[in-house]
Protein backbone atom coordinates (compact mmCIF):
# COMPACT_ATOMS: atom_id res chain seq x y z
CA UNK A 1 0.00 0.00 0.00
CA UNK A 2 1.26 3.41 -0.85
CA UNK A 3 1.15 5.58 2.22
CA UNK A 4 1.44 8.87 0.39
CA UNK A 5 -1.39 7.96 -1.91
CA UNK A 6 -3.65 7.23 1.03
CA UNK A 7 -2.70 10.52 2.65
CA UNK A 8 -3.50 12.48 -0.47
CA UNK A 9 -6.75 10.56 -0.78
CA UNK A 10 -7.80 11.42 2.76
CA UNK A 11 -7.01 15.09 2.26
CA UNK A 12 -8.95 15.15 -1.02
CA UNK A 13 -11.87 13.45 0.68
CA UNK A 14 -11.93 16.13 3.35
CA UNK A 15 -11.48 18.81 0.71
CA UNK A 16 -14.53 17.54 -1.16
CA UNK A 17 -16.80 17.82 1.88
CA UNK A 18 -18.24 21.29 1.08
CA UNK A 19 -19.20 20.03 -2.38
CA UNK A 20 -21.57 17.34 -1.14
CA UNK A 21 -22.38 18.20 2.47
CA UNK A 22 -25.05 20.71 1.54
CA UNK A 23 -25.56 22.01 5.04
CA UNK A 24 -23.84 25.23 6.07
CA UNK A 25 -24.35 24.59 9.76
CA UNK A 26 -22.49 21.28 9.56
CA UNK A 27 -19.79 23.00 7.59
CA UNK A 28 -19.50 25.60 10.33
CA UNK A 29 -19.00 22.83 12.88
CA UNK A 30 -16.30 21.30 10.74
CA UNK A 31 -14.52 24.65 10.45
CA UNK A 32 -14.47 25.25 14.22
CA UNK A 33 -13.47 21.64 14.77
CA UNK A 34 -10.64 22.10 12.31
CA UNK A 35 -9.46 25.19 14.16
CA UNK A 36 -9.48 23.24 17.40
CA UNK A 37 -7.62 20.40 15.74
CA UNK A 38 -4.81 22.78 14.81
CA UNK A 39 -4.66 23.91 18.44
CA UNK A 40 -4.69 20.29 19.59
CA UNK A 41 -1.88 19.41 17.17
CA UNK A 42 0.15 22.24 18.64
CA UNK A 43 -0.58 21.12 22.20
CA UNK A 44 0.37 17.58 21.31
CA UNK A 45 3.84 18.73 20.31
CA UNK A 46 4.39 19.90 23.88
CA UNK A 47 2.32 17.43 25.85
CA UNK A 48 2.84 14.37 23.73
CA UNK A 49 6.40 14.75 22.56
CA UNK A 50 8.20 16.67 25.30
CA UNK A 51 5.87 15.59 28.09
CA UNK A 52 5.24 19.12 29.34
CA UNK A 53 1.63 19.95 30.10
CA UNK A 54 0.71 23.46 29.04
CA UNK A 55 -2.57 24.12 30.82
CA UNK A 56 -2.63 27.67 29.57
CA UNK A 57 -2.38 26.77 25.95
CA UNK A 58 -5.45 28.81 25.14
CA UNK A 59 -3.37 31.90 25.94
CA UNK A 60 -1.38 31.42 22.74
CA UNK A 61 -4.60 30.82 20.84
CA UNK A 62 -6.12 34.01 22.27
CA UNK A 63 -2.98 36.05 21.70
CA UNK A 64 -2.97 34.98 18.07
CA UNK A 65 -6.65 35.89 17.80
CA UNK A 66 -6.34 39.30 19.44
CA UNK A 67 -3.11 40.26 17.72
CA UNK A 68 -4.45 39.38 14.31
CA UNK A 69 -7.73 41.17 15.01
CA UNK A 70 -6.03 44.35 16.25
CA UNK A 71 -3.49 44.52 13.46
CA UNK A 72 -6.18 44.08 10.82
CA UNK A 73 -8.55 46.57 12.47
CA UNK A 74 -5.95 49.09 13.45
CA UNK A 75 -6.03 50.77 16.85
CA UNK A 76 -4.94 53.88 18.63
CA UNK A 77 -3.43 54.18 22.04
CA UNK A 78 -3.26 57.34 24.11
CA UNK A 79 0.23 57.01 25.46
CA UNK A 80 0.46 60.48 26.98
CA UNK A 81 -2.00 63.39 27.06
CA UNK A 82 -0.51 64.92 23.98
CA UNK A 83 0.59 61.84 22.04
CA UNK A 84 -1.59 59.16 20.61
CA UNK A 85 -0.09 56.20 18.88
CA UNK A 86 -2.12 55.41 15.81
CA UNK A 87 -1.84 52.06 14.12
CA UNK A 88 -3.33 51.89 10.65
CA UNK A 89 -5.26 48.76 9.63
CA UNK A 90 -3.14 46.25 7.79
CA UNK A 91 -4.12 43.49 5.34
CA UNK A 92 -5.38 40.29 6.90
CA UNK A 93 -2.57 38.03 5.68
CA UNK A 94 -0.12 40.35 7.39
CA UNK A 95 -2.10 40.50 10.62
CA UNK A 96 -2.41 36.73 10.59
CA UNK A 97 1.39 36.40 10.41
CA UNK A 98 1.74 38.98 13.19
CA UNK A 99 -0.56 36.87 15.36
CA UNK A 100 1.55 33.76 14.78
CA UNK A 101 4.74 35.65 15.41
CA UNK A 102 3.57 37.33 18.60
CA UNK A 103 2.20 34.06 19.99
CA UNK A 104 5.54 32.42 19.21
CA UNK A 105 7.42 35.22 20.98
CA UNK A 106 5.19 34.75 24.03
CA UNK A 107 5.90 31.02 23.84
CA UNK A 108 9.60 31.76 23.81
CA UNK A 109 9.30 33.97 26.90
CA UNK A 110 7.20 31.45 28.79
CA UNK A 111 9.57 28.67 27.80
CA UNK A 112 12.61 30.62 28.93
CA UNK A 113 11.06 31.50 32.25
CA UNK A 114 9.48 28.25 33.18
CA UNK A 115 11.72 25.56 31.83
CA UNK A 116 14.23 26.38 34.50
CA UNK A 117 11.64 24.73 36.68
CA UNK A 118 9.74 21.97 34.97
CA UNK A 119 6.78 19.70 35.51
CA UNK A 120 4.21 21.09 37.92
CA UNK A 121 5.81 24.53 37.77
CA UNK A 122 5.40 24.69 34.04
CA UNK A 123 1.73 23.85 34.46
CA UNK A 124 1.30 26.61 37.03
CA UNK A 125 3.18 29.18 34.97
CA UNK A 126 1.11 28.45 31.88
CA UNK A 127 -2.21 28.57 33.77
CA UNK A 128 -1.26 31.87 35.39
CA UNK A 129 -0.08 33.25 32.08
CA UNK A 130 -3.42 32.46 30.44
CA UNK A 131 -5.28 34.07 33.30
CA UNK A 132 -3.13 37.19 33.22
CA UNK A 133 -3.63 37.56 29.48
CA UNK A 134 -7.38 37.09 29.89
CA UNK A 135 -7.51 39.80 32.54
CA UNK A 136 -5.51 42.13 30.32
CA UNK A 137 -7.90 41.50 27.43
CA UNK A 138 -10.84 42.10 29.76
CA UNK A 139 -9.58 45.28 31.38
CA UNK A 140 -7.48 47.10 28.80
CA UNK A 141 -10.60 48.54 27.28
CA UNK A 142 -8.81 51.23 25.24
CA UNK A 143 -7.10 48.54 23.25
CA UNK A 144 -9.30 45.47 23.36
CA UNK A 145 -12.77 46.93 24.02
CA UNK A 146 -12.85 44.54 26.97
CA UNK A 147 -16.09 42.58 27.33
CA UNK A 148 -17.66 44.63 24.52
CA UNK A 149 -15.44 42.58 22.19
CA UNK A 150 -13.68 43.52 18.98
CA UNK A 151 -16.24 43.58 16.21
CA UNK A 152 -16.25 43.71 12.44
CA UNK A 153 -12.96 41.98 12.09
CA UNK A 154 -12.23 41.67 8.37
CA UNK A 155 -12.33 38.17 6.89
CA UNK A 156 -9.47 36.59 4.97
CA UNK A 157 -8.95 37.64 1.39
CA UNK A 158 -7.15 35.97 -1.43
CA UNK A 159 -5.96 37.52 -4.63
CA UNK A 160 -3.86 40.17 -6.28
CA UNK A 161 -4.71 43.66 -4.98
CA UNK A 162 -6.45 45.74 -7.62
CA UNK A 163 -6.84 42.90 -10.08
CA UNK A 164 -8.81 40.11 -8.58
CA UNK A 165 -9.81 39.43 -5.06
CA UNK A 166 -11.82 36.90 -3.18
CA UNK A 167 -13.01 37.81 0.28
CA UNK A 168 -13.80 34.84 2.49
CA UNK A 169 -17.36 35.78 3.43
CA UNK A 170 -18.62 32.32 2.67
CA UNK A 171 -17.97 29.20 4.65
CA UNK A 172 -16.45 27.12 1.87
CA UNK A 173 -13.23 29.08 1.37
CA UNK A 174 -12.81 29.30 5.14
CA UNK A 175 -13.21 25.55 5.36
CA UNK A 176 -10.54 24.96 2.73
CA UNK A 177 -8.21 27.42 4.41
CA UNK A 178 -8.61 25.68 7.77
CA UNK A 179 -8.12 22.31 6.12
CA UNK A 180 -4.96 23.54 4.40
CA UNK A 181 -3.54 24.81 7.67
CA UNK A 182 -4.48 21.57 9.44
CA UNK A 183 -2.48 19.68 6.84
CA UNK A 184 0.38 22.15 7.12
CA UNK A 185 0.45 21.86 10.93
CA UNK A 186 0.40 18.10 10.68
CA UNK A 187 3.29 18.14 8.22
CA UNK A 188 5.30 20.58 10.33
CA UNK A 189 4.90 18.49 13.48
CA UNK A 190 5.73 15.32 11.59
CA UNK A 191 8.88 16.78 10.07
CA UNK A 192 9.91 18.12 13.46
CA UNK A 193 9.25 14.92 15.35
CA UNK A 194 11.11 12.80 12.83
CA UNK A 195 14.11 15.12 12.93
CA UNK A 196 17.03 15.15 15.30
CA UNK A 197 15.28 17.80 17.38
CA UNK A 198 12.23 15.57 17.68
CA UNK A 199 14.36 12.68 18.83
CA UNK A 200 15.83 14.95 21.47
CA UNK A 201 12.35 15.98 22.64
CA UNK A 202 11.21 12.38 22.98
CA UNK A 203 14.39 11.56 24.86
CA UNK A 204 13.61 14.36 27.29
CA UNK A 205 10.12 13.07 27.84
CA UNK A 206 11.36 9.57 28.52
CA UNK A 207 14.33 10.21 30.72
CA UNK A 208 15.55 13.71 31.26
CA UNK A 209 18.70 13.06 33.31
CA UNK A 210 19.82 10.55 30.73
CA UNK A 211 19.01 12.87 27.85
CA UNK A 212 21.17 15.52 29.47
CA UNK A 213 24.01 13.09 29.87
CA UNK A 214 24.01 12.10 26.20
CA UNK A 215 24.43 15.75 25.34
CA UNK A 216 20.89 16.95 24.66
CA UNK A 217 20.54 20.63 25.47
CA UNK A 218 17.35 20.32 27.50
CA UNK A 219 16.29 23.95 27.64
CA UNK A 220 17.00 24.56 23.97
CA UNK A 221 14.73 21.79 22.74
CA UNK A 222 11.96 22.50 25.23
CA UNK A 223 11.95 26.16 24.22
CA UNK A 224 11.97 25.18 20.55
CA UNK A 225 8.94 22.97 21.11
CA UNK A 226 7.13 25.72 23.00
CA UNK A 227 7.83 28.32 20.33
CA UNK A 228 6.57 26.12 17.49
CA UNK A 229 3.61 25.02 19.54
CA UNK A 230 2.69 28.55 20.58
CA UNK A 231 3.01 29.86 17.03
CA UNK A 232 0.76 27.10 15.76
CA UNK A 233 -1.83 27.81 18.45
CA UNK A 234 -1.58 31.48 17.46
CA UNK A 235 -2.35 30.51 13.87
CA UNK A 236 -5.45 28.67 15.07
CA UNK A 237 -6.45 31.81 16.96
CA UNK A 238 -5.97 33.93 13.86
CA UNK A 239 -8.11 31.57 11.79
CA UNK A 240 -10.80 31.73 14.43
CA UNK A 241 -10.80 35.49 14.67
CA UNK A 242 -11.11 36.12 10.93
CA UNK A 243 -13.70 33.42 10.56
CA UNK A 244 -16.15 34.34 13.33
CA UNK A 245 -15.09 38.00 12.98
CA UNK A 246 -15.60 38.87 16.60
CA UNK A 247 -13.28 38.22 19.49
CA UNK A 248 -13.90 38.73 23.21
CA UNK A 249 -11.96 37.78 26.36
CA UNK A 250 -13.86 34.51 26.53
CA UNK A 251 -11.41 33.04 24.03
CA UNK A 252 -9.08 32.72 27.01
CA UNK A 253 -11.43 30.54 29.03
CA UNK A 254 -9.84 27.57 30.75
CA UNK A 255 -12.45 25.24 29.27
CA UNK A 256 -10.90 25.62 25.82
CA UNK A 257 -7.56 24.42 27.10
CA UNK A 258 -9.35 21.50 28.70
CA UNK A 259 -11.02 20.72 25.39
CA UNK A 260 -7.65 20.67 23.66
CA UNK A 261 -6.20 18.42 26.35
CA UNK A 262 -9.16 16.05 26.02
CA UNK A 263 -8.68 15.87 22.26
CA UNK A 264 -5.00 15.08 22.62
CA UNK A 265 -5.34 12.55 25.45
CA UNK A 266 -8.26 10.59 24.02
CA UNK A 267 -6.83 10.59 20.52
CA UNK A 268 -3.43 9.49 21.77
CA UNK A 269 -0.77 11.86 22.96
CA UNK A 270 2.57 11.50 21.30
CA UNK A 271 1.04 10.18 18.10
CA UNK A 272 0.70 12.24 14.96
CA UNK A 273 -2.89 11.30 14.23
CA UNK A 274 -4.06 11.38 17.84
CA UNK A 275 -5.08 15.04 18.07
CA UNK A 276 -6.86 14.80 14.71
CA UNK A 277 -8.93 11.77 15.66
CA UNK A 278 -9.59 13.09 19.16
CA UNK A 279 -10.38 16.50 17.72
CA UNK A 280 -12.86 15.12 15.20
CA UNK A 281 -14.65 13.10 17.87
CA UNK A 282 -14.84 15.73 20.57
CA UNK A 283 -15.31 18.60 18.14
CA UNK A 284 -18.27 17.05 16.36
CA UNK A 285 -19.77 15.08 19.24
CA UNK A 286 -21.39 17.96 21.18
CA UNK A 287 -23.12 19.13 18.02
CA UNK A 288 -24.08 15.66 16.92
CA UNK A 289 -25.66 15.01 20.30
CA UNK A 290 -27.59 18.23 20.19
CA UNK A 291 -30.12 16.73 17.79
CA UNK A 292 -30.80 13.62 19.80
CA UNK A 293 -30.60 14.66 23.43
CA UNK A 294 -31.43 17.52 25.74
CA UNK A 295 -28.65 19.81 26.86
CA UNK A 296 -28.13 18.07 30.24
CA UNK A 297 -28.03 14.64 28.69
CA UNK A 298 -25.58 15.78 25.99
CA UNK A 299 -22.88 16.63 28.45
CA UNK A 300 -23.49 13.51 30.47
CA UNK A 301 -22.98 11.42 27.34
CA UNK A 302 -19.92 13.47 26.47
CA UNK A 303 -18.48 12.88 29.92
CA UNK A 304 -19.27 9.18 30.00
CA UNK A 305 -17.73 8.62 26.58
CA UNK A 306 -14.62 10.45 27.67
CA UNK A 307 -14.30 8.36 30.83
CA UNK A 308 -14.84 5.16 28.86
CA UNK A 309 -12.14 6.05 26.37
CA UNK A 310 -9.64 7.00 29.03
CA UNK A 311 -10.50 3.92 31.10
CA UNK A 312 -10.41 1.32 28.35
CA UNK A 313 -7.85 2.94 26.06
CA UNK A 314 -5.52 4.72 28.46
CA UNK A 315 -2.97 5.28 25.70
CA UNK A 316 -5.62 6.85 23.49
CA UNK A 317 -7.54 5.75 20.45
CA UNK A 318 -4.74 5.85 17.89
CA UNK A 319 -2.23 3.68 19.79
CA UNK A 320 -5.02 1.20 20.60
CA UNK A 321 -5.98 0.95 16.93
CA UNK A 322 -2.36 0.58 15.87
CA UNK A 323 -1.85 -2.29 18.31
CA UNK A 324 -5.04 -3.96 17.22
CA UNK A 325 -4.02 -3.63 13.57
CA UNK A 326 -0.59 -5.07 14.21
CA UNK A 327 -2.00 -8.03 16.04
CA UNK A 328 -4.45 -8.66 13.25
CA UNK A 329 -1.62 -8.60 10.77
CA UNK A 330 -0.01 -11.27 12.91
CA UNK A 331 2.96 -9.30 14.18
CA UNK A 332 4.31 -10.66 17.39
CA UNK A 333 4.30 -7.46 19.30
CA UNK A 334 6.28 -7.39 22.51
CA UNK A 335 4.28 -6.16 25.46
CA UNK A 336 4.46 -2.44 26.04
CA UNK A 337 7.13 -1.50 28.51
CA UNK A 338 5.72 -1.21 31.96
CA UNK A 339 5.96 2.17 33.54
CA UNK A 340 7.77 0.95 36.62
CA UNK A 341 7.52 3.17 39.64
CA UNK A 342 9.94 5.90 38.80
CA UNK A 343 13.16 5.41 40.62
CA UNK A 344 14.17 8.47 42.49
CA UNK A 345 17.22 9.80 40.79
CA UNK A 346 18.95 11.70 43.51
CA UNK B 1 44.22 12.20 31.99
CA UNK B 2 41.63 13.41 34.48
CA UNK B 3 42.50 15.64 37.39
CA UNK B 4 39.99 16.65 40.01
CA UNK B 5 41.44 19.26 42.29
CA UNK B 6 39.82 20.46 45.48
CA UNK B 7 36.30 20.14 44.15
CA UNK B 8 33.38 21.04 46.39
CA UNK B 9 29.79 20.39 45.33
CA UNK B 10 26.57 21.33 47.00
CA UNK B 11 22.85 20.89 46.41
CA UNK B 12 21.59 24.23 47.64
CA UNK B 13 23.08 24.56 51.09
CA UNK B 14 23.73 20.87 51.56
CA UNK B 15 27.34 20.05 50.97
CA UNK B 16 27.68 16.75 49.11
CA UNK B 17 31.36 16.67 48.24
CA UNK B 18 34.06 18.59 50.07
CA UNK B 19 37.50 19.45 48.76
CA UNK B 20 37.83 16.28 46.72
CA UNK B 21 41.04 15.60 44.89
CA UNK B 22 41.64 12.64 42.64
CA UNK B 23 43.49 11.67 39.53
CA UNK B 24 42.93 9.17 36.80
CA UNK B 25 45.66 8.16 34.38
CA UNK B 26 45.22 7.00 30.81
CA UNK B 27 44.03 3.40 30.59
CA UNK B 28 43.30 3.01 34.28
CA UNK B 29 40.24 1.54 35.89
CA UNK B 30 39.55 3.61 38.97
CA UNK B 31 36.69 2.96 41.36
CA UNK B 32 35.04 5.12 43.96
CA UNK B 33 33.66 3.24 46.93
CA UNK B 34 31.83 4.34 50.03
CA UNK B 35 28.51 4.21 51.78
CA UNK B 36 25.26 5.71 50.58
CA UNK B 37 25.43 9.48 50.48
CA UNK B 38 29.20 9.57 50.56
CA UNK B 39 29.25 11.72 47.45
CA UNK B 40 30.25 9.19 44.81
CA UNK B 41 27.46 9.96 42.39
CA UNK B 42 27.89 13.67 42.95
CA UNK B 43 31.54 13.39 42.02
CA UNK B 44 30.66 11.75 38.72
CA UNK B 45 28.04 14.39 38.06
CA UNK B 46 30.57 17.12 38.63
CA UNK B 47 33.01 15.52 36.21
CA UNK B 48 30.38 14.95 33.51
CA UNK B 49 29.06 18.50 33.72
CA UNK B 50 25.60 17.61 34.99
CA UNK B 51 26.36 19.53 38.18
CA UNK B 52 28.64 22.55 38.39
CA UNK B 53 31.04 22.44 41.32
CA UNK B 54 31.01 25.32 43.79
CA UNK B 55 34.74 25.31 44.13
CA UNK B 56 37.78 23.59 42.68
CA UNK B 57 38.98 22.63 39.26
CA UNK B 58 38.48 19.69 36.94
CA UNK B 59 40.91 19.07 34.15
CA UNK B 60 40.65 16.57 31.31
CA UNK B 61 43.71 15.97 29.15
CA UNK B 62 45.10 19.28 30.27
CA UNK B 63 41.97 21.24 29.47
CA UNK B 64 39.90 22.95 32.12
CA UNK B 65 36.37 21.53 32.06
CA UNK B 66 35.19 22.91 35.39
CA UNK B 67 31.53 23.87 35.11
CA UNK B 68 31.38 23.03 31.40
CA UNK B 69 28.01 21.79 30.10
CA UNK B 70 27.28 18.08 29.84
CA UNK B 71 27.40 18.51 26.10
CA UNK B 72 30.85 20.05 26.04
CA UNK B 73 32.23 17.39 28.36
CA UNK B 74 30.79 14.68 26.15
CA UNK B 75 32.33 16.28 23.08
CA UNK B 76 35.70 16.23 24.81
CA UNK B 77 35.38 12.45 25.16
CA UNK B 78 33.85 11.71 28.54
CA UNK B 79 30.69 9.55 28.55
CA UNK B 80 28.51 9.24 31.61
CA UNK B 81 26.43 6.18 32.34
CA UNK B 82 24.13 7.48 35.08
CA UNK B 83 22.53 5.33 37.74
CA UNK B 84 18.83 4.56 37.99
CA UNK B 85 16.79 4.41 34.82
CA UNK B 86 19.54 3.99 32.31
CA UNK B 87 17.60 3.75 29.07
CA UNK B 88 14.81 5.41 27.11
CA UNK B 89 12.09 2.81 27.69
CA UNK B 90 9.74 3.63 24.81
CA UNK B 91 12.46 4.04 22.22
CA UNK B 92 13.70 0.98 20.38
CA UNK B 93 17.07 -0.54 21.15
CA UNK B 94 18.47 0.95 17.97
CA UNK B 95 17.11 4.40 18.79
CA UNK B 96 18.66 4.18 22.23
CA UNK B 97 22.02 3.50 20.64
CA UNK B 98 21.48 6.38 18.24
CA UNK B 99 20.86 8.69 21.18
CA UNK B 100 24.32 7.69 22.39
CA UNK B 101 25.83 9.41 19.38
CA UNK B 102 23.49 12.37 19.42
CA UNK B 103 26.42 14.74 19.03
CA UNK B 104 28.14 12.85 16.23
CA UNK B 105 27.68 13.59 12.54
CA UNK B 106 29.78 10.87 10.91
CA UNK B 107 27.01 8.56 9.73
CA UNK B 108 29.36 5.95 8.27
CA UNK B 109 31.48 5.60 11.36
CA UNK B 110 28.33 5.46 13.46
CA UNK B 111 27.00 2.59 11.37
CA UNK B 112 30.30 0.77 11.85
CA UNK B 113 30.28 1.30 15.60
CA UNK B 114 26.72 0.09 15.74
CA UNK B 115 27.75 -3.08 13.91
CA UNK B 116 30.58 -3.64 16.36
CA UNK B 117 28.17 -3.30 19.27
CA UNK B 118 25.77 -5.77 17.68
CA UNK B 119 28.64 -8.20 17.17
CA UNK B 120 29.63 -7.92 20.76
CA UNK B 121 26.08 -8.20 22.09
CA UNK B 122 24.09 -10.32 19.63
CA UNK B 123 21.05 -10.13 21.88
CA UNK B 124 20.82 -6.38 21.24
CA UNK B 125 20.87 -7.05 17.53
CA UNK B 126 18.10 -9.55 17.92
CA UNK B 127 16.01 -7.03 19.81
CA UNK B 128 17.03 -3.94 17.90
CA UNK B 129 13.48 -3.03 16.88
CA UNK B 130 11.98 -3.71 20.28
CA UNK B 131 11.12 -1.03 22.83
CA UNK B 132 14.05 -0.91 25.23
CA UNK B 133 11.71 -1.07 28.21
CA UNK B 134 10.81 -4.64 27.26
CA UNK B 135 14.38 -5.87 27.73
CA UNK B 136 15.45 -7.71 30.87
CA UNK B 137 17.49 -5.93 33.51
CA UNK B 138 20.76 -7.39 32.30
CA UNK B 139 20.01 -6.55 28.69
CA UNK B 140 19.10 -3.00 29.66
CA UNK B 141 22.45 -2.68 31.36
CA UNK B 142 24.19 -3.96 28.22
CA UNK B 143 22.25 -1.42 26.22
CA UNK B 144 23.16 1.40 28.60
CA UNK B 145 26.85 0.53 28.39
CA UNK B 146 26.67 0.19 24.62
CA UNK B 147 24.97 3.53 24.36
CA UNK B 148 27.78 5.14 26.32
CA UNK B 149 30.28 3.51 23.94
CA UNK B 150 28.47 4.96 20.91
CA UNK B 151 29.87 8.40 21.68
CA UNK B 152 33.39 6.94 21.23
CA UNK B 153 34.53 8.12 24.63
CA UNK B 154 38.07 8.01 25.91
CA UNK B 155 36.82 8.05 29.48
CA UNK B 156 33.63 6.41 30.71
CA UNK B 157 32.01 7.15 34.03
CA UNK B 158 29.89 4.26 35.34
CA UNK B 159 27.53 4.93 38.18
CA UNK B 160 26.62 1.73 40.04
CA UNK B 161 26.39 -0.50 36.98
CA UNK B 162 25.56 -3.53 39.15
CA UNK B 163 22.67 -1.89 40.99
CA UNK B 164 19.52 -3.98 40.94
CA UNK B 165 20.96 -6.83 38.88
CA UNK B 166 20.90 -10.53 39.67
CA UNK B 167 24.27 -11.84 40.95
CA UNK B 168 25.21 -13.63 37.72
CA UNK B 169 24.45 -10.46 35.77
CA UNK B 170 26.58 -8.41 38.14
CA UNK B 171 29.50 -10.60 37.23
CA UNK B 172 28.71 -10.25 33.55
CA UNK B 173 28.54 -6.48 33.88
CA UNK B 174 31.94 -6.34 35.51
CA UNK B 175 33.30 -8.51 32.70
CA UNK B 176 32.02 -5.99 30.19
CA UNK B 177 33.61 -3.13 32.11
CA UNK B 178 36.88 -5.02 32.15
CA UNK B 179 36.65 -5.58 28.39
CA UNK B 180 36.00 -1.93 27.74
CA UNK B 181 39.07 -1.05 29.70
CA UNK B 182 41.16 -3.54 27.79
CA UNK B 183 39.94 -1.90 24.59
CA UNK B 184 41.80 1.17 25.77
CA UNK B 185 39.00 3.21 27.31
CA UNK B 186 39.74 4.68 30.70
CA UNK B 187 37.08 3.87 33.28
CA UNK B 188 35.89 5.53 36.46
CA UNK B 189 33.30 3.47 38.27
CA UNK B 190 31.21 4.10 41.33
CA UNK B 191 30.37 0.87 43.07
CA UNK B 192 28.74 -0.11 46.33
CA UNK B 193 29.93 -3.66 46.11
CA UNK B 194 33.32 -2.79 47.58
CA UNK B 195 34.88 -6.22 47.30
CA UNK B 196 34.14 -6.52 43.60
CA UNK B 197 35.16 -2.93 43.01
CA UNK B 198 38.50 -3.39 44.72
CA UNK B 199 39.26 -6.66 42.99
CA UNK B 200 38.50 -5.21 39.60
CA UNK B 201 40.21 -1.85 39.81
CA UNK B 202 43.75 -0.56 39.45
CA UNK B 203 43.22 2.07 42.06
CA UNK B 204 40.38 3.16 44.25
CA UNK B 205 39.26 6.10 46.32
CA UNK B 206 37.28 5.62 49.51
CA UNK B 207 34.73 8.37 50.14
CA UNK B 208 33.16 9.16 53.47
CA UNK B 209 30.64 11.95 53.93
CA UNK B 210 31.87 13.85 50.94
CA UNK B 211 35.59 13.49 51.53
CA UNK B 212 38.30 11.14 50.34
CA UNK B 213 39.52 9.29 53.39
CA UNK B 214 41.69 6.67 51.76
CA UNK B 215 43.13 5.88 48.38
CA UNK B 216 45.45 3.33 46.90
CA UNK B 217 45.67 0.32 44.66
CA UNK B 218 42.97 -2.32 44.91
CA UNK B 219 45.30 -4.72 46.70
CA UNK B 220 46.45 -2.17 49.23
CA UNK B 221 42.90 -1.28 50.13
CA UNK B 222 41.80 -4.90 50.28
CA UNK B 223 44.44 -5.45 52.97
CA UNK B 224 43.66 -2.24 54.82
CA UNK B 225 42.14 -2.88 58.26
CA UNK B 226 39.78 0.08 58.15
CA UNK B 227 38.48 -0.83 54.73
CA UNK B 228 38.01 -4.43 55.78
CA UNK B 229 36.01 -3.38 58.81
CA UNK B 230 33.88 -0.75 57.15
CA UNK B 231 33.22 -2.16 53.70
CA UNK B 232 34.24 -5.78 53.48
CA UNK B 233 32.42 -7.06 56.53
CA UNK B 234 35.65 -8.28 58.11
Amino acid sequence: MNRQLIEVGVVLLFASVPLWLGNLYYLHILITTGIFIIAAISLNLLLGYTGQLSLGHVAFFGIGAYTSALVSLGFDLELTDSYTFVFEPKPVWFSFLCGILFAAVCGWLIGKISFKVRGAYFVIVTISFAEVVRLVALNWIDLTEGPMALNNIPPFTLGIPGLWELTFYKKEPNYWLVLALCVLSFVIVRRLVESRAGRAMIALRENEPLATSVGVDVTKYLVLATVVSAGMAGAAGGLYTHYVRIVDPDVFLFIYTVTMVIMVITGGKGTLLGPIIGGLIFGILPEALRGVAGPEVQWIIYGILMILIVYFLPQGIVPALTNWWRQREGHQDPPAPKETAREVVN
Amino acid sequence: MLKVDGVTCAYGKVMAVRDLTMEVRQGELVTLIGANGAGKTTTLKAISGVLAPVEGRIEFEGEDITGASARTVLEKGIAHCPEGRRIFPYMTVRENLEMGCFLRNDAQAIAKDMEKIFERFPILHERRAQAAGTLSGGEQQMLAISRALMSRPRLILFDEPSLGLAPNLVEQTFDIVEQIRSDGVTVVMVEQNALAALELCDRSYVLESGEVTLSGTGNQLLKNKKVQQAYLGG
